[in-house]
This record gives structure tokens, sequence and C-alpha cells, in this order.
């Protein structure tokens, strides 16, 4: 029934749409240069009115649930009110070209409110949830951050947790080690890449290449992180031994090597394109002078495209913090504060998929995650200020 | 007192199949101003990059016949164009400093070349070039500030100092005020008039005016064939081609 009723909105919106447009035609006597707006307009005007009052009314309508055929009726009735009144004001000087445009950008606006409103209510419900389980804590904000030994469920006593058991520095270092392995990796191979494929690459072979690491990009992490397990800690293991290093089955730098390779195509891809965008003015301005290709890549493309570079190696380090299912398969759950990648570590991520898909009630388990969440957002928060301000210094404005 | 700087004999240019340059041959002379003239696509930005072989950089670019700058060929193998190219510098049509400071835009070349050792040596340099290229009383103070932050005509200028610093013995100009205003313009031309005293200049505009002011030579290139080369006078005054006429009349072009 509901399903009919929209149905019922969309086709009286349609009726009055071709209404509207007929009436404007009739109002000019035929003649389209009589009117101030054209007849689609007119028709666009009543067929949004229509729509979103139709709309709006199921939504509150099925809030209130009443019973279906009520429903029905209330609904086509308004939507139907609406579009006689839209088509009865129709004259030839009717602005409707300006009435319909604006019911259009409000529209827009809201979408783009959507968006901004979620947002906002995510990091509210963060902030609320790290209050209360700071609160239960009390207060002890520098045991949270400081402390050494993340365990936060053994110590659980009535629901609140020990404040010494809920440390999160191995965590943070656990992720901060990952993320620099992954980058020790991914920023020069993918730096590199990118000057090959925007540099010296030919037109063909770009024509392949590119998509392909646009594909690459898109493959799961689940994927990645099986490769890690399967095929790269053992290789490393193996590797270790062979040198007489001791390298655990589950290791930092397993799951570092692994996310490096997973973001060399979305750094090499950014920075190709930012590179690209150069002006070839400045290539030819610095051949011209008797530079070699190399040296104008190095002082003058480089250098001309480095914010970009920048944010590229920045998106780089927030896929690499944010990443979750290597680590979980290569790196380890257990919190072990080390400073040697060839030990298992985990990270705040992981954590967070251990305290939610745990046994534990989801209530108590909540607390610690969404302090966990909310740090990690704030890590993300600083890295991106920090990169846009950057940017923004650096920025050569090109015409 | 004038002397062949640049000797071009049977000079084919093709991009891929098409043919852009027909045999042209033609004597470019040392310490005067030389004007291409033509029609848009009649091939004078073309053979211009052909004397730094600039050209190179375009890989379906094929060029024939014999290019010869102080007798010695600049297409064979022995020569480098990175080299060949500190010796003719070039300036485009649009301005194109680097996003570089305004010292460090002058100071690429010699830099590049190694053709100072010291930091005294380069200043030297960099304020000798930009005081040629007319623009240090404007720029003095800010030699710190951004290439990119000057006017056009400005950068411009800085990209002039910018080619002169590399101490070249001929500086090509491809179109190099068309994008700018009247008075960088004349500003601009008088600064290449003055050049002409160290320097073979070679300058590409769509500007007949301006060729008429500031070269003694004139080429006027059509549909890839140079119909008519001489003293810029008698291009203007006497020209001998029904071509060239109807062009500098302004019947086509």
């Amino acid at each position: 029934m509901t399903f009919l009723t929209a149905l019922s909105i969309v086709a009286l919106a349609v009726l009055f749409y071709n209404f509207s447009r007929i009436r404007a035609i009739s109002a000019a006597n035929g003649v389209q240069a009589n009117l101030h707006s054209r007849p689609s307009y007119h028709g666009l005007y009543s067929f949004l009115w229509v729509f979103l009052v139709g709309v709006t009314a199921l939504i509150i309508g099925s809030i209130l649930t009443p019973h279906p055929m009520v429903l029905f009726g209330v609904v086509a009735g308004l939507s139907a009110a609406v579009g006689i009144w839209t088509t009865r004001g129709i004259t030839a000087e009717t602005r409707a070209r300006n009435k319909a445009e604006r019911i259009v950008t409000g529209i827009l606006w809201a979408c783009a409110g959507v968006a901004v409103l979620t947002t906002i209510g995510i990091i509210l419900s963060l902030v609320f949830e790290t209050y209360n389980f700071f609160e239960s804590l009390g207060w002890r904000v520098d045991k949270f951050l400081f402390g050494t030994r993340w365990s936060p469920l053994s110590g659980l006593q009535d629901g609140v947790m020990d404040p010494d058991r809920v440390g999160i520095l191995p965590l943070m270092v656990g992720t901060l080690m990952i993320t620099a392995i992954a980058m020790i990796i991914a920023a020069p191979i993918g730096l590199l890449a990118a000057i090959y494929l925007s540099e010296f690459a030919s037109q063909r072979v770009r024509g392949w290449v590119k998509p392909m690491l646009e594909v690459l990009a898109g493959i799961p992490t689940v994927v990645y992180g099986f490769f890690a397990a399967i095929t790269v800690a053992p290789l490393l293991r193996e590797t270790g031994d062979l040198f007489g290093l001791k390298i655990a089955s589950e290791s930092a730098l397993a799951a570092g090597i692994v996310i490096g390779i997973m973001i060399i195509p979305s750094i090499s891809s950014l920075a190709d394109d930012v590179i690209n965008s150069v002006p070839q003015s400045l290539r030819d301005g610095s051949l011209a002078l008797g530079a070699t290709k190399a040296e104008t890549i190095r002082q003058v493309v480089i250098p001309a495209a480095l914010p970009g570079i920048f944010s590229a190696m920045l998106l780089g380090v927030s896929r690499a913090i944010g990443e979750t299912m290597i680590v979980v398969m290569a790196a380890g759950q257990g919190a072990n504060l080390t400073a040697n990648p060839f030990e298992a570590v985990t990270t705040i991520t992981v954590q967070i998929v251990m305290l939610i898909t745990g046994d534990t009630d989801a209530s108590t388990a909540a607390g610690p995650a969404f302090s966990l969440a909310f740090t990690l957002f704030c890590v993300t928060l600083v890295l991106n200020i920090v990169a846009m301000r950057v940017v923004r210094k650096y920025r050569e404005a090109y015409d | 007192m004038t002397n062949v700087k640049i000797s071009n004999r049977h000079v084919d240019v093709y991009y891929g199949d098409n043919h852009a340059i027909k045999d042209v041959s033609i004597d470019i002379l040392d310490k005067t101003v030389t004007a291409f003239i033509g029609p848009s696509g009649c091939g004078k930005s073309t053979f211009l990059r052909c004397l730094n072989r600039m050209n190179d950089t375009i890989s379906s670019c094929r060029i024939t016949g014999d290019i010869l700058m102080d007798g010695e060929d600049i297409y064979a193998k022995s020569v480098d164009p990175v080299q060949l190219r500190a010796r003719v510098g070039m300036v485009f049509q649009k301005p194109n400093p680097f996003p570089k400071s305004i010292y460090d835009n002058v100071a690429y070349g010699p830099k590049i070349h190694g053709l100072v050792d010291n930091k005294t040596d380069l200043d030297e340099v960099v304020e000798l070039s930009l005081k040629r290229a007319a623009i240090w009383k404007e720029v003095k103070d800010r030699l710190n500030e951004s290439g990119t932050s000057l006017s056009g005509g400005q950068q411009q200028r800085l990209c002039i100092a910018r080619a002169i610093a590399t101490a070249p013995e001929v500086l090509l100009m491809d179109e190099p005020a068309s994008a700018l205003d009247p008075i960088a313009t004349a500003q601009i031309e008088e600064l290449i008039d003055e050049l002409r005293h160290q320097y073979s200049v070679v300058i590409v505009t769509h500007s007949m005016q301006q060729a008429a002011r500031v070269s003694q030579k004139t080429a006027f290139f059509h549909m890839g064939d140079m119909v008519e080369y001489g003293d810029t006078t008698e291009i203007f005054t006497n020209p001998v081609d029904q071509r060239t006429q109807d062009y500098i009349t302004g019947r086509f072009g």
C-alpha cells in the first residue's frame, strides 16, 4: 500500500507537470516568446511542489501509522491540492524558472546538509561515549593515553574497568609502527612510479598502467590480508631464520609491508595526476635553458607538484592508520608494547573490532571502543589539518 | 659587419604525416633582430623551435636538412641538445616563471651549467641579467618573492633575464609580447632592441607593426614555405611575392 501511495505521488507530480506546461502555453496564447519562463519550468515548478509535499506527507504519515487507506487518501489529496494551487496562478508573467531554481537549490543544500549532519552526529556520539567512559575511569585520562597495559575486559568489575588496564600506548605504538613501515615502502615506490608514469611512460603504456593501478586500488583489503598472513609472513619468518633473526609468524613487519603494497596504487595514481597537472610550459622553460630531463623533474616539476604530492602521501598515511583487516590477519591481536617490528603488535582499529565483535555486553565494550575511535579520529583530524595548511601555504596558482 | 650566425639549408619538418616546414633555407645573421611573420599555422614557431632543438621533445617530429650554427651542424650526433640550448636561449609566448623565488628563477641556468663557482659571482650574474632585462629596479628589493607573484609584463622580462643568464649567443622569442598589454609590450620591444647589440635575436610575431619596429630582417612564412626573406624595410615597402603583399596589406591572415 505504501508503494502504491508513493506511486500515486509520482503519477500526480507527472500529471501536474504536464498540466502546468499546457496551461503556461495557453496563458501565452501559444506564443512561447510571450512567457517569462519556458513552459517546462512551469511544469517543473508544479512537479517539485507536488512531489515534495507528497513525500513529506508520506513520511509523516508512515510515522503516525494510520489505516493504509486513510494514509493513501490524505497523501494523494494533499498532493493534488498543492498541484491545483500551483497551476491556478499561472500567467505569462509568472517567474516559474526562478521559483523552480530556488527549490532545486534548496534540495541541493539539503543533500549537502545530510553529509554534514551525519558527520556531526558521529562526532557527537564519539564525544559523548568517550566522556562517559572517562567518567567511569574517574577521569584518569593520563592512564588511558600513557598506560602501557591494554586489557580492558580482564579488569572488569561490575561493568567498571580498571584504569590500569586501559592504557592505549601499546596500540598507539603498534599503529604508528605499522604506518611507518607501510609509508617507508609506499612513499618512494609510489612517487617514483608516478614520476615514471607522468614523465617517461609513452601514451600507450600510460593508457593501460593507469587504469590497472586504479583497479588495484580497489581490491578489498581482506584479499591483501590473507596474502599477508599466508604468503608474506611465512616468507619473512623463513628469511629471518636464514640470517638468525627471530621473526614472529605474526609481525608488524608483515602487516606494514602488505599495507605499504596496498597503498602504492593510490599514492602513485594521485601523485601522477598532480605531476601531470604541472603546466608543460614550466618543463619547456626548463628544457629551453639547457636543463636535462632529470634536472627539470627534480628542480622544477617536483617542487611545483609538492603540495599535491604531500597530500597524496597523507592520504596514504590515513589509509595505513585506518587499515584493519590486514593487521588482524598479519600483525596479531595481543597488545604488546614493543619497538621491534619482528614481533606481533596490534593497532587501535583492530582493538575496536575485538571489543565490538567479542562476547562482552555491547554497552560495556562500547565505552573503550568509542574512546579508541575518538582518539583515532583526533589523530587523523590533526593530520588533515596539517595537510591542508601545508597545501595552502605552498599552493601555486597556475592559469 | 654582418655575418651569418645560423645557416639553414633545405630544412624540412614533419609532425607524423604532416609536412610542417617545406625546404626552408635561410641565413640568420649575428647581432641582428630577425622577425618571422605569417598567418597562424604557417610553421614559423615550428621553425623557431628547430633552432634550439626543442622539437626533439616531441616524439612524432622529424627534421631533415642542415642547420649550422657558426658552421657546426647542431643536429650532429656529437652535439648534445642540452648543451645547445644553453647557447640558444628561448622566451615563450606565455610567461612561464618557475614557482621559485625571482632570484632562483634567474640563477637556475647558471647553477645548472656551472657557470659560476661562488655566491658572489652568482649574485653578480643575477643582478646583471635582471638589469639587462630592464626589470632590476622593480625587483631588487624583493628577490626572494616568488616569480609568479609578478605582473604579466614583469614575468616576461623575468623570463628574458632567465634566458640571458646562461649567456646564450642566440635568443629565440616566440611571440614574447602577445600576452601583454601595450605598455609592457613597448618595454619588451625596447629591450629587444637593446639585446641586439649582444645577441642574434629571432622573434616570431603576429603583429606586423612589431616586426617593422624591432627587426632588421624579416622572413614571411606561409603554409610551411618561407616565401620571402629580406631587409625588413624592403619586405614591408616593396614585397616581391604576391602572398607577402596580400599578408602585409591585411588581405588575408
